[in-house]
């Protein structure tokens, strides 16, 4: 290693240090640096010592809990479409070809999301003289996985820039933002071409020249049970891309938590999800408060829906409703963003339970497209820090008390 | 009413070179110093200079504020060095002792009220062992506390173990307690370990309120205690003092003599034979280490690890330290270190292999481990800080100077040591200490 250290950065150093040639770009050689080789720096105030985590090690961790999502997002784009088209339509069938296609069309949006992001954040840091973050590490690969696999690499690219500058850098970059990067890039897709991330056309890929199989119209569960008739059971009605219907409750529960249905890339299995939740929660970096008080309160909101029972989308089971959509994958990763999220641990519960409870409600109520999870967290992350003011205000009135029952 | 109170939040990190319960004779030192810098905010007005002679427990310098407030010499002999550091501020008082020790004398019969106590203790140099809170500085003679706090443990890791190094001084230490009884009309509180028994250096003591707590570090450091037994208000405040300088005072009480010696551990996984060592406050580190630590790039710590200073290899023993921690530098890159399993390195979170091996020795270095970040990562604070504060806020607070805020969110009740652990934890490196001691200074600046 000592090796590539001499080729790699002791002979090109002097050129980014003070007075080199590339002065101005130190702090992007620094980031390939650091990168590569964990810094000689020791500890030169307080504790002597220092844990081993840092913030490269954090944010490749939520990459690792993101892999199974992704891999099986690849998988599920060519199932769907094969699935569309009629062939191979065993889920055994054709493993390699199902990958092969979806790494196709995924890959590239992998790519595009971290070229983009990263050279925004290069770009700004080299501007202004900070520290590369490590932050996008994981926002480029959330990012993908949030959005269908038929959307233009061109949109991707808007979009992440949209969510890096507005979202993040204007802020003062990872650390000070507001809002979840991710989510932003999504919400700003969602609003600038609707009509490439909803209705029935934009979740399944299609190829000129093949046709699609009788019955298959490219709608999504959610889509489904939106409009499902009243009186009906959505569990036993709902089907699959080729039109062939579940047939029970049961069998389309079963298809929800593995994931073979249509939806965005890394969203649609709860299984890929739970194996990336349990490395969250295992190593400590995903907060279980956010994760568990989320899941209380979505099912709390699609019970209450259950005994209402206005029309056959409140009448989804609580169980069936979260294993749609966006919402496991919302509170694995989207809510748990340690800087968007409330901060104190009081502030956490609050806050998880009302992403969870609000994405449920907004994606019932909501009339132009069924969900509502992307909303819920982003309308969170704008009231986690007032949740946070009044968990620590609380705190400082027990102290304002303490104080007084002492003097008197 | 006693206290036992159970810490939750908190954390042990297990170091290989804990010292062995062995006392011997550190070799007398051939110079010893005496440190303004160790006392957090003072002022001091040299009153010799270089090249005079001085007895053990003679004034060398004073409180610029109150010269009452003397600062003695540990040893006899003569002052050889004055060095000074940027606007001739004045970092370290050398000494060079002689072969036979002289000691001022001091009368300590019928000493019967607070004031009394003072006096001798402010004329003979012992004062500065007794600090005050908010602050964490030396106690202004001039306040009576609301109540003065003693911990019988440390629980820093590879810190100094009381109940070893007090053996057999019961006496001693009871006489210091007697005299700490007399400066306040509060209770003088006692904290020893929860769950095991203390020595009966502890156990026999008297005339205090005697509080147990168990659970990990930092449950032995005071301020901890503190916060749980008689938490300090606006306005209020405590005094408190190291146990073993307790049983100091307490000796000098019973016979005048000014006598700075005391028991140190010698620790961590550099040195060859970790074990206690008596020695005199001052010594010079070469005294203590010689001979006694691997070769290779060390860093030397007057101190444990968390709060200590890296003082080196010609520095001096530190007026409030019990501890010399000799640890490797980790100046060393790692390729992709942050992506390796790392089976060396510990973390108290689960993202290194440590958490497999609970009851492995670690060999840590001084590796900062990665590189300074704004905030990211929440919740690492409050779950090694067992206070109803909220860390993150009290120092962002800080950071933005807002003096109210910092009043609100509880700085009286801090000390740099109590957050040391928020420091070893956080991912975004983040020099808690140092902002925290800033916030310190700003808030007695500002509030008094």
């Amino acid at each position: 290693m000592k090796f590539l250290q001499d080729l790699m950065f002791n002979k090109i150093r002097p050129n980014f240090a003070k007075g080199g040639k590339f002065e101005k770009y130190y702090k992007a050689y620094e980031a390939m640096e650091t990168f590569a080789f964990v810094p000689p720096h020791t500890t030169h105030s307080g504790a002597h010592i220092r844990d081993a985590i840092d913030l490269k090690r954090t944010m490749f961790l939520v990459v690792i809990a993101l892999v199974p999502s992704l891999l099986f997002g690849m998988w599920n784009t060519g199932h769907q479409y094969y699935l569309s088209i009629g062939e191979m339509t065993g889920l055994m069938d054709g493993m390699i070809d199902k990958l092969l296609f979806g790494a196709i069309r995924v890959l590239p949006l992998v790519i595009v999301s971290y070229v983009v992001g990263l050279g925004i954040e290069f770009g700004v840091a080299v501007a202004k003289n900070h520290s590369v973050n490590e932050g996008y590490l994981v926002s480029g690969m959330l990012i993908p996985l949030v959005l269908p696999s038929e959307l233009p690499l061109w949109m991707a690219a808007v979009a992440t820039a949209f969510a890096v500058i507005i979202g993040k850098e204007v802020f003062g970059g990872t650390g000070m933002n507001i809002l979840n990067p991710a989510l932003t890039a999504r919400a700003f897709l969602f609003f600038a071409y609707p009509t490439k991330m909803s209705g029935n056309m934009v979740w399944i890929p299609q190829e000129s020249g093949m046709a699609q199989v009788d019955g298959y119209t490219g709608e999504t569960l959610l889509s489904q049970a939106y409009n499902a008739p009243a009186g009906t059971e959505f569990g036993s009605v709902a089907y699959n891309a080729a039109g062939e219907p579940f047939g029970s409750l049961a069998e389309t529960m079963s298809a929800s938590f593995w994931g073979w249905i249509p939806g965005s890339i890394g969203e649609t299995s709860a299984f890929a999800i739970l194996i990336g939740a349990a490395i969250l929660l295992y190593t400590g970096i995903g907060s279980w408060r956010i994760m568990l008080s989320f899941l209380v309160g979505g099912l709390a909101m699609s019970s209450i829906f259950n005994a209402w029972g206005a029309n056959s989308f409140m009448m989804v089971h609580p169980i069936q409703q979260l294993l749609m959509g966006s919402f496991l994958f919302g509170m694995v990763f989207m809510a748990t963003d340690p800087v968007s999220a409330a901060q104190t641990n009081t502030g956490k519960w609050i806050y998880g339970f009302f992403a969870g409870f609000f994405g449920i409600m907004i994606r019932v109520f909501n009339p132009a497209y069924p969900e509502g999870i992307m909303m819920a967290i982003l309308f969170m992350n704008v009231m986690a820090p007032l949740i946070d003011h009044y968990v620590v205000q609380a705190n400082i009135n027990r102290r304002m008390k303490r104080a007084k029952l002492a003097t008197a | 009413m006693p206290k036992n109170v159970k810490i939750r939040r908190g954390a042990n990190i297990k170091l290989a070179g804990v010292a062995e319960r062995i006392k011997g004779d550190a070799p007398f030192p051939a110079s010893f110093a005496i440190k303004p810098t160790d006392f957090h905010g003072l002022t001091p007005k040299m009153v010799l200079k270089e090249g005079a002679e001085v007895k053990a427990g003679q004034e060398i310098f004073h409180d610029k504020y109150n010269d009452k407030v003397k600062y003695t010499a540990p040893v006899s002999g003569e002052i050889s060095e004055v060095v000074r550091g940027a606007k001739r501020r004045i970092l370290e008082v050398r000494i060079v002792p002689d072969k036979e020790q002289k000691y001022e004398t001091f009368d300590v019969s019928g000493i019967t009220t607070g004031e009394n106590v003072k006096e001798v203790l402010m004329a003979s140099g012992f004062w500065p062992m007794i600090k005050q809170r908010p602050y964490d500085v030396v106690a202004d003679p001039m306040t009576k506390p609301k109540a003065i706090f003693v911990s019988a443990f440390d629980s820093a890791p590879l810190g100094a173990d009381y109940d070893f190094v007090l053996h057999g001084q019961k006496e001693a230490f009871q006489r210091g307690l007697d005299a700490l009884k007399l400066m306040t009309d509060g209770k003088v509180h006692l904290s020893t370990r929860g769950g095991s028994t203390p020595d009966e250096v502890f156990s026999s003591a008297s005339g205090v309120e005697k509080n147990t707590f168990s659970g990990p570090h930092p449950a032995g450091n005071v301020g901890i205690q503190i916060h749980h037994i008689d938490p300090i208000n606006k306005g209020d405040k405590v005094w408190t003092v190291n146990a073993q300088h307790v049983m100091m005072i307490g000796r000098f009480l019973m016979t005048g003599k000014p006598d700075f010696s005391k028991t140190i551990a010698i620790a961590g996984s550099e040195v060859k034979k970790p074990r206690y060592m008596t020695t005199i406050v001052g010594a010079s580190m070469r005294a203590l280490i010689e001979g006694e630590i691997n070769e290779g790039s060390n860093r030397i710590i007057s101190g444990n690890l968390l709060t200590g200073d890296a003082v080196g290899a010609e520095g001096y023993l530190g007026f409030y330290h019990d501890v010399v921690t000799v640890i490797p530098e980790g100046n060393e890159p790692q390729f992709m270190g942050w992506l390796t399993p790392n089976f060396h390195k510990f973390s108290l979170s689960r993202s290194y292999f440590s958490w497999l091996m609970p009851n492995k020795k670690y060999s840590l270095n001084t590796n900062q481990n990665g590189e300074d970040r704004a905030f990211v990562v929440t919740g690492e604070y409050e779950s090694v800080l067992p206070m109803d504060i909220y860390p993150v806020y009290l120092l962002k607070a800080i950071m933005t100077k807002d003096i109210e805020k910092m009043e609100n969110l509880g700085i009286y009740e801090v000390a740099p040591e109590d957050l040391a652990l928020c420091e070893y934890a956080c991912t975004s490196k983040t020099p808690v200490q140092d902002i925290l001691r800033e916030g310190l200074d700003l808030a007695q600046e500002e509030l008094g």
